[in-house]
């Protein structure tokens, strides 16, 4: 039961009396018959299955979708947290632009002796060839997820800033449906923050940044998705989909004429921005990896002398780096002006001698993640690990301590799940998700709630079996 | 619209009715089998296998043509790729390629019906169960034509998709008369003497035209009748004329919406001027087989023009 009594629960209070936000809920729950509940719970996955809402698993047959798992239990945000909440994120996502920006231009920030230079030259993500150039609208993260985690009332910590390709937007959206589809009464008790006109506001942001190449009308957007084996096709799909933009392959695309075109039933034809969800490495194999049948050969030059406009910028991987997290709070301060209303987790970076001989001696209470990491690969969860996991594990960090930074393991604020016998508390995560364009900075009320299915586990990621949830913003 | 989701379509299109044609002559296979004598449902097993053009790879693995054999190789077999389980795993994923392109009724109704055949496919079927698979096969087809009917926007997309399915069509009819072109040579030609009616019914039912034939027909079953039904009936759908006009529509539809003809088009108007005065009688004069190789050609030859002049691929 590791984590239970420690940790605060979104749901109920130390008393086991529920708090005001999940108040009407609650009544509605006990409302229910069981059998019902029972009945919708089997329902929610053939509903999953039927419509295709899946994923793949890298590293399992090609050919196998997987469901993430879907919990009915709304999590519920306040009015006044969330507003609280989305001030601190759009200051970071601000920031976060800035820096990027800096970053490829005159590096003010390394100058002013507020961030390692050498951050940047070990950085697997930065790319030389965005130095000097300026994407269009100054726009480099269009779509960003910044990762919250809750361990108090008052207490959300950002555990992550998601810049390069942030995926899960699709499930908050289909989460959203499948409650009002399975619960349509419940939706008239609680007034809830709407998230579905999300596609059409990301439609709106993109076609904000057109590049100069734009000749008027109606800018032409597309998805480029790397195909129906990646994990994230169906969402690819779905959003090229709820945008009414193309959703393109590198094979569909060529450069002539200085913009990158798709190969309709009608010839080529020029588009205007690229919603990419392929990585850098994969986007251009004249610039990046040779290999990549992914991408479009020349796109890099096209983009650079302003044919069309990639969202993400290409290079924007270097502010998803975990060391350069760790510098988020003075790069907030430095770009803002202002303090950071939302506070990082207290990270120990292992490049710094003092740290790693901190983390050394306290394995097994911290978290250690790689720097460059996702998903919830190469990282040890102290606590939970064995004598001889820890013991691997410092081996590698020995090895090379740059590679790594650690964290204190956070009693992550659990909320109820639906199971056969009742409900029953699990950790979660918080990912809103928030546009940037010329226009401003745009978030959609909640985000996407992950949530551990494992009593007592604190790993929410889908690759690692975790679940979702809708996430409710309760209007004022 | 993209070239490759032109592609995605108008392929989907082709393995559903693929599908679904297969399944069809499987039936009529099995409802032989179940009415005659043993000699008969061999020979009967062995022409589904010859008409899929499955007969080397089927005899590499199998010394007899027994019923559950040749529908399992043909609905489920490993060593043949283009078993009906797969047609189905194609429809599904041009069915995603071309997500963006069909409406959620459209893929929620192969999705669906994609479970379903991956469940009654996944072990190897009996007797009980096949005939509960045909017709499931069958249904699927059913459902994704109705929802794509309901619901499809009428832009080029639904044209390719249609094109596909009359292609596809017109060359599963045209294969099944061939396999028994002996048996529908007219009355002076006939061939050996084992014929019978049964036999010339055998070929309706394999384009599920047996019903409506002999009830056009009085009940009077003779092969240049059958031949006529199946060739230029153009009232009856899996007739090789409603294919033909069905296509020639579709084509039309696309040059409309291009402002331009293609390469398929000429090919249209080519096989329109070398085929559509045919009468039975000059068919027969001709050769009913000739008659059916120089369609089967004209046809993939008009599916090849319509990947090139749509650019469905690079």
């Amino acid at each position: 039961m590791q984590g239970r009594s420690a940790s605060f629960d979104e749901m109920f209070d130390g008393e086991g009396r529920t708090r005001p936000a999940y108040a009407e809920y609650c009544r509605w729950f006990h409302e229910q018959p069981p059998e019902l509940m029972r009945r919708k719970n089997r329902e929610a996955d053939d509903t999953f299955r039927r419509t295709g809402i899946t994923f793949n698993v890298y590293g399992e047959d090609a050919a196998e979708e997987r469901l993430i798992p879907f919990d009915m239990v709304p999590r519920i945000i306040t009015a006044a947290e969330w507003r609280k909440l989305s001030k601190g994120i759009e200051q970071r996502v601000r920031a976060l632009n800035s820096f990027l920006y800096d970053l490829y231009h005159r590096q003010e920030i390394v100058r002013a002796g507020r961030l390692p230079e050498r951050l940047l030259r070990g950085n697997d993500a930065w790319l030389a060839n965005m130095v000097g150039f300026t994407p269009p609208g100054g726009i480099y993260t269009h779509i960003v997820g910044i990762d919250l985690v809750r361990t108090g009332p008052d207490d959300f910590f950002v555990l992550e800033d998601n810049a390069r390709t942030p995926s899960g937007v699709s499930y908050m959206l289909e989460n959203r449906e499948t409650m009002m589809g399975m619960f349509p009464d419940l939706f008239s008790r609680v007034a809830v923050e709407s998230v579905s006109n999300y596609p059409r506001r990301l439609a709106r942001s993109l076609a904000a940044c057109v590049p100069p190449a734009f000749t008027g009308g109606k800018p032409t957007v597309a998805v480029l998705t790397p195909g129906i084996y990646n994990s994230a096709y169906f969402e690819h799909a779905f959003l090229a989909d709820q945008m009414g933009a193309e959703l393109v392959e590198g094979s569909d695309l060529r450069v002539t004429e200085g913009r990158v075109q798709m190969r309709t039933t009608r010839g080529y034809k020029p588009i205007d921005v690229l919603y990419r969800r392929v990585d850098d490495d994969y986007l251009d194999p004249l610039t990046f990896n040779p290999d990549s049948a992914l991408g479009v050969p020349g796109i890099m030059d096209v983009y650079r002398a302003g044919g069309i406009t990639i969202a993400n910028a290409p290079g924007t991987g270097v502010a998803d780096d975990k060391a350069i997290y760790s510098f988020m709070p003075e790069i907030v301060e430095f770009y803002t002006g202002e303090k950071p209303l939302l506070p990082n987790v207290q990270t120990w970076r292992c490049a710094d001698k003092d740290s790693l001989a901190y983390v050394l001696d306290n394995l097994a209470e911290l978290v250690v993640k790689e720097v460059h990491g996702s998903g919830g690969y190469g990282m040890l969860i102290g606590p939970t690990s064995s004598k001889r996991e820890i013991a691997a594990f410092r081996e590698k960090l020995v090895a090379k301590p740059d590679n790594y930074i650690a964290q204190p393991t956070l009693a992550l604020s659990t909320c109820p799940i639906y199971t056969a016998k009742g409900l029953a508390p699990r950790h979660l995560d918080l990912r809103p998700f928030v546009l940037v364009s010329p226009e401003g900075i745009d978030i959609t009320p909640g985000g996407l709630t992950r949530v551990a299915l494992k009593q007592g586990s604190l790993v929410v990621n889908s690759s690692q079996g975790g679940g979702t949830k809708d996430t409710w913003v309760l209007k004022d | 619209m993209l070239g490759r989701t032109a592609n995605s379509l108008f392929w989907m299109f082709r393995y559903l009715e693929r599908a679904e044609n297969t399944a069809r002559l499987l039936e009529a296979a099995l409802r032989m089998a179940l009415t005659r004598d043993l000699v008969t449902a061999e020979a009967e097993w062995r022409s589904v296998i010859a008409t899929l053009g499955l007969r080397s790879a089927y005899e590499a693995l199998h010394d007899g043509y027994d019923g559950m054999q040749v529908w399992n190789f043909v609905l489920r077999g490993p060593a043949n790729p283009g078993n009906v389980r797969n047609m189905f795993g194609g429809v599904r994923s041009n069915a995603r390629m071309a997500r963006t392109n069909i409406s959620s009724d459209v893929w929620e109704a192969v999705n669906e019906n994609w479970m379903r055949l991956e469940k009654l496919l996944a072990r190897p079927v009996g007797q009980t169960m096949v005939g509960e698979a045909l017709s499931a096969i069958r249904r699927a087809g059913t459902q994704v034509h109705g929802a794509f009917d309901g619901s499809i926007l009428r832009d080029e997309g639904y044209h390719f998709a249609r094109a596909g399915t009359y292609i596809e069509r017109a060359d599963s009819t045209a294969r099944i008369l061939d396999m028994k072109y002996f048996l529908l040579l007219p009355s002076l030609s006939y061939v050996g003497s084992s014929l019978d009616t049964g036999q010339w019914e055998q070929v309706l039912r394999s384009v599920a035209g047996a019903r409506v034939y002999s009830w056009l027909n009085a009940g009077q079953i003779e092969a240049r009748g059958i031949v006529e039904f199946v060739v230029l009936d153009d009232r009856f759908p899996r007739s090789l004329a409603f294919c033909r006009n069905a296509l020639r529509e579709n084509l039309a539809a696309l040059a409309r919406m291009h402002a331009a003809d293609g390469r398929c088009h000429g090919l249209m108007r080519d096989s329109d001027t070398h085929i559509s005065h045919l009468t039975v009688d000059q068919i027969f004069e001709q050769g009913l087989h000739e008659f059916l190789v120089d369609f089967l050609a004209r046809n993939a030859a008009i599916s090849q023009a319509i990947a090139q002049d749509y650019r469905f691929h690079a």
